[in-house]
């Protein structure tokens, strides 16, 4: 088999790549391991997505639905394995895949891997105590309940005030979960102040700050959660632990770029543990693109379509015998912890990405010539700066700052 | 003629298997709901070479037996099993003359090849080890398995030979006429039995006295373990031990027989009445991660996959305690299987089924015609030729549909897990590795819960995790 | 002034407002007309959308994901779960269809959010 594009992944990321891609006329294949494409939008039944790309707000299954139909229009130049798994990706450009009809090789041009991202597990916590059931993660309690039409528990714990942390949440809530607290590690809450109003207050549900899961108990099925609270280096505090008598402790602690396909062929960013990116989308590897989550992680899906887009777009000039350099290293600076992308190709306006270290009231952004002033910033919401090319003419690296102000 | 083993881990299944050879009918009770759920579910996983144990002990009559046997067994009963190779290593001049006495110890007890290799042929070997290791004893025949997976094989292939297995079956009572045992009472029945074979694990010396056989006190000795992402699998190619102390082998660095890293056992003693507790600790977690910087100085903990611990039973003897009762006649002892009994088991099960049962208790058993001493594991995919796998496929689709991402385990092979007893979510991934990868079931455990429910035709709620109240789903959203 | 956080969409709005005699008499920090909106209702009467889901009938999945097409007030939330915990609809079910026509005499329509096909269906 034989292909322009191969593109890995068919959630948000992928499907706007494969479209971005067949648009431009190029002959893509798009792998979905799952059963259907959409990803993991189609577990997100909560709205809130679509409001910077469609300009209205969707909930994540009518969202995954506008570019699923988007895949069924281009279907001439797009082929989509679904129940199909990637097993190798070679350095002579040809992929080995498995499905329903068996093990196939395919040769592509180029690689646009949008594989996404995974839950951080309970077990890499190391929290003491038993190992019982009904600890899961956030996602899997999502999955469980929204597609799979079952209830995980009866009452329930929750840890992370990530947004998914406190939409599940309000989720349980709704269904007749009692959720008896979100707990959290920073002294603020993980996600969006939007989520903390309805999906916490609204509900009375007691978000525990500066506090973390010191033990868990439950021979069979979890019984019990103890939770202290911690220091500014995060380690517990002897004497403020308290216990919360659940069956059920619900896990949204983190994603990690899932790049373990791609290990030994493209290069990582230390920060992000994901695949370092120039603007452009291309990773170290000419051939290879990536794009959404298996990169950085993204705060809002729309951000993470734009990039699947422009990976798609890049990748299908170099197909057609474009070539880019991935271009000087950008690099977090003052007051920042993450920047997305990794190096600045020099073609096109940058759009940057990036978190602050710490709440802030007023900072002003400096990148290279660029200045922009922002209010009420915190590490959990992230900001998206378009910087024009000629602000950032003759560098050898950018540097992101945020001036405290 | 019925024998019965109480006890399915690795000694117990294993002894079960072997009687199988013969012309009785052998039972196989376990409290448990699946086989190799005790001790054997969580230990080093070491197949040692034989150096450690004294000269004279009933350890050293078994170990290094039993290691050698591994290679046939593992033949026969299709598990995995790496001749890694073993190091202990000295850092510091006083510890070296332990190797040498160890090295000569391990002579005596019959372990083959064993040398001291010196600090450059140690950082050829192993380049990650702390450089600053003086000399290391080297056992090439050490090597690491899948202990529950040898219980499995044995379960499974004993099944095929006649075995009766009773699962979820804990014994709580004996019959007895005088002063033999004529039934083993369990919380669902009685087994009428000849002869009863104790591999209780932890629990053996609670059996025997119930029995009124004689026995040793056990206490659980716990240890606790990280287990570490697949990519740091090259840390260390084996077995990595420092120099001994009194109470224990020391804190360990391993390659698992999946590819992962293996860090542990911490070795804290017990009160008896703990025989249940598999909690970790955060002093504990810490005391691996301490021990063993010392041995390889670099490794990144936030690979980690988990954190667990296990039991082992302890004697005040720190030996076997194997034979026959001399106040039940019909009653034998497999206890205080500390380490290195998962080596041991499968000599010490020979030794019962040939020298205890028939020399010295004197049953004329008569072997069976048409044993058969081999079974099949579940074929794993991704491991086969592409040709052979596209074979599987056309045959049978699932086989290409890929459940866990991590370790690359088919639905073919999770519904073949089944067929061959998997009952709950650690069955399965226990048989299949399902689960076991670094998302720990993020992204398949749904997916198996289903898969459980259609080919056990039952609802999601009934299925467990590991035990009768391991519930993992309550009901539906929408009825 | 007061602070309110504006909770229609991510952005997130922080939006200052100062209130006399009950009426509103200033507002900041809203970067849309939704925004004022907003605080009107969460000073009289705070509504808020509900995403959840119900059950289908002879379909591909066991449930549809659903959700209210505008806001409903928040004080209807639990009457409104446990009437959707009564509804079923029976598949094919479209992104869009509505599954309820005027819920609970509000003017706000339940509608699917997502497609289940039949099963089995061609």
């Amino acid at each position: 088999m034989k292909t322009d594009v191969l593109v890995i992944g068919a959630g948000a990321a992928g499907m706007a790549a494969a479209i971005a891609a067949a648009k431009k006329n190029l002959k893509v294949v798009i792998a979905e391991r799952d059963e259907i494409t959409g990803g993991i939008l189609n577990q997100c039944i909560h709205n809130g997505f679509g409001l910077h790309y469609f300009r209205e707000e969707l909930t994540g299954p009518e969202y995954a639905e506008r570019f699923r139909e988007q895949l069924n229009r281009y279907a001439d130049a797009i082929e989509v394995l679904t129940d199909c798994h990637v097993l190798r990706l070679n350095r002579d450009k040809t992929a080995l895949l498995v499905s329903l009809k068996g093990v196939f090789e395919l040769e592509t041009k180029a690689v646009i891997y949008a594989a996404g991202a995974r839950e951080r597990p309970f077990g890499s916590l190391m929290i003491p105590g038993d190992r019982p059931s009904g600890i899961f993660t956030a996602g899997v309690a999502q999955r469980l309940m929204n597609i799979d039409n079952r209830k995980v528990g009866r009452r329930a714990l929750i840890v992370g005030s990530g947004d998914i942390g406190m939409i599940m949440a309000r989720r349980l809530t709704l269904e007749g979960i009692e959720v008896v607290g979100v707990v959290e590690r920073l002294p603020y809450p993980g996600g969006l102040l939007r989520n903390v109003i309805q999906c916490l207050r609204d509900f009375n549900i007691p978000l525990y700050l500066s506090s973390t899961v010191v033990e868990v108990k439950g021979s069979e099925r979890l019984e019990e959660v103890i939770v202290a609270s911690v220091d500014e280096q995060f380690r517990p505090i002897p004497g403020t632990e308290k216990s919360f008598k659940v069956d059920t402790l619900v896990l949204s602690v983190g994603l990690i770029p899932q790049v373990e396909m791609l290990n030994s062929l493209v290069a990582l960013d230390k920060r992000t543990r994901g695949i370092a990116c120039s603007n452009t989308g291309q990773s170290s590897n000419e051939w290879i693109f990536a794009a959404g989550n298996c990169t950085a992680i993204f705060d809002l899906v729309d951000y993470v379509t734009r990039e699947g887009e422009r990976a798609g777009e890049y990748a299908s000039r170099y197909v057609n015998g474009d070539r880019f350099s991935l271009g000087i290293p950008i690099v977090p600076g003052e007051n920042v912890m993450l920047t997305f992308p990794n190096f600045y190709s020099g073609v096109d306006d940058l759009t940057l990405y990036l978190r602050c270290r710490k709440p802030m009231e007023r900072a002003l952004l400096k990148v290279g010539g660029f200045e922009k002033s922002f209010e009420d910033l915190t590490p959990s919401e992230m900001i998206v700066v378009k910087i024009p090319e000629r602000k950032l003419a003759n560098l050898d690296m950018v540097e992101v700052r945020l001036e405290e102000v | 003629m019925r024998i019965a083993v109480i006890g399915a881990g690795v000694v117990g299944s294993l002894i079960a298997r072997e009687l199988c050879r013969y012309d009785v009918e052998v039972l196989l009770i376990e409290k448990n709901l699946d086989v190799g759920w005790g001790v054997t579910k969580a230990n080093s996983a070491i197949l040692h070479a034989g150096y450690d144990d004294p000269v004279g002990s009933v350890r050293a009559r078994f170990c290094s037996t039993g290691n050698e046997m591994y290679t046939e067994l593992s033949r026969e009963l299709d598990f995995e099993i790496k001749r890694t190779g073993s190091y202990v290593l000295a850092f510091d001049d006083r510890e070296v003359p332990v190797l040498h006495r160890l090295l000569i110890q391990g002579e005596k007890n019959g372990v083959p090849d064993l040398s001291i290799h010196d600090r450059e042929t140690i950082l050829s070997r192993e380049p990650r080890i702390n450089p600053e290791v003086k000399m290391g004893l080297w056992a090439p025949t050490a090597g690491i398995t899948e202990p529950w997976m040898v219980a499995i094989a044995a379960v499974e292939n004993a099944l095929e030979n006649g075995l009766k297995l009773f699962l979820n079956e804990e014994v709580i009572d004996f019959e007895k006429q005088g002063n033999r045992i004529v039934g083993i009472v369990t919380k669902r029945r009685v087994h009428r039995v000849d002869v009863v074979i104790n591999a209780a694990g932890l629990f053996a010396d609670e059996i025997a006295r119930l029995a009124g056989a004689e026995y040793v006190p056990l206490h659980p000795r716990k240890g606790q373990y990280i287990l570490l992402d697949k990519k740091l699998g090259n840390v260390v190619k084996s077995v990595v031990f420092p120099t001994p102390t009194e109470k224990s082998k020391g804190i360990l660095v391993l390659p698992t027989i999946d590819g992962g890293l293996l860090l542990g056992p911490t070795a804290e003693d017990l009160p008896a009445d703990r025989k249940n507790d598999l909690t970790t600790t955060s002093e504990g977690v810490q005391a691996v991660k301490n021990s063993v910087l010392k041995l390889v100085p670099e490794i990144d903990f936030s690979l980690v996959v988990k954190t667990f611990a296990g039991l082992r039973p302890e004697s005040p003897q720190k030996d076997f305690f194997i034979g026959k009762s001399e106040i039940v006649p019909n009653f034998v002892n497999a206890m205080a299987m500390r380490s290195p009994g998962l080596t041991a088991a499968p000599a010490i099960a020979k030794y019962i089924a040939e020298e205890v049962l028939q020399q010295q208790m004197g049953l004329s058993l008569t072997t069976k015609k048409g044993f058969k001493p081999t079974r099949k594991g579940i074929r794993r995919y991704a491991e086969l030729s592409l040709e052979e796998w596209q074979r599987a496929v056309n045959e049978n689709p699932s086989a290409g549909r890929m459940v866990c991402f991590c370790n690359e385990v088919t639905e073919a092979e999770i519904v073949e897990a089944i067929r061959r007893g998997a009952r709950t979510l650690d069955g399965v991934k226990f048989r299949t590795r399902a689960m076991f990868g670094r998302c720990q079931g993020g992204f398949c455990m749904s997916k198996i819960l289903k898969i459980l429910e259609r080919e056990l035709k039952t609802d999601a709620s009934q299925i467990v995790l590991k035990s009768p109240n391991s519930w993992i789903v309550d009901g539906k959203v929408r009825e | 002034m007061e602070k309110i956080v504006c909770v229609l969409c991510p952005m997130g709005c922080k939006i200052k407002y100062r209130v006399e005699d009950g009426k509103i008499v200033s507002v900041q920090g809203n970067r849309c007309p939704r925004g004022l909106s907003y605080l009107e209702d969460e000073l009289k009467e705070p509504k808020r959308i509900v995403p959840t889901s119900v059950k289908v009938v002879n379909g591909e999945l066991p449930l549809v994901s659903v959700k209210t097409n505008r806001p409903i007030p928040k004080r209807l939330i639990p009457k409104f779960m446990q009437l959707i915990k009564q509804v079923q609809a029976e598949a094919p079910v479209k992104v869009g269809d509505v599954i309820l026509k005027n819920v609970l005499d509000t003017g706000v329509d339940v509608i699917a959010t997502r497609t289940v096909k039949r099963v089995n269906s061609a």
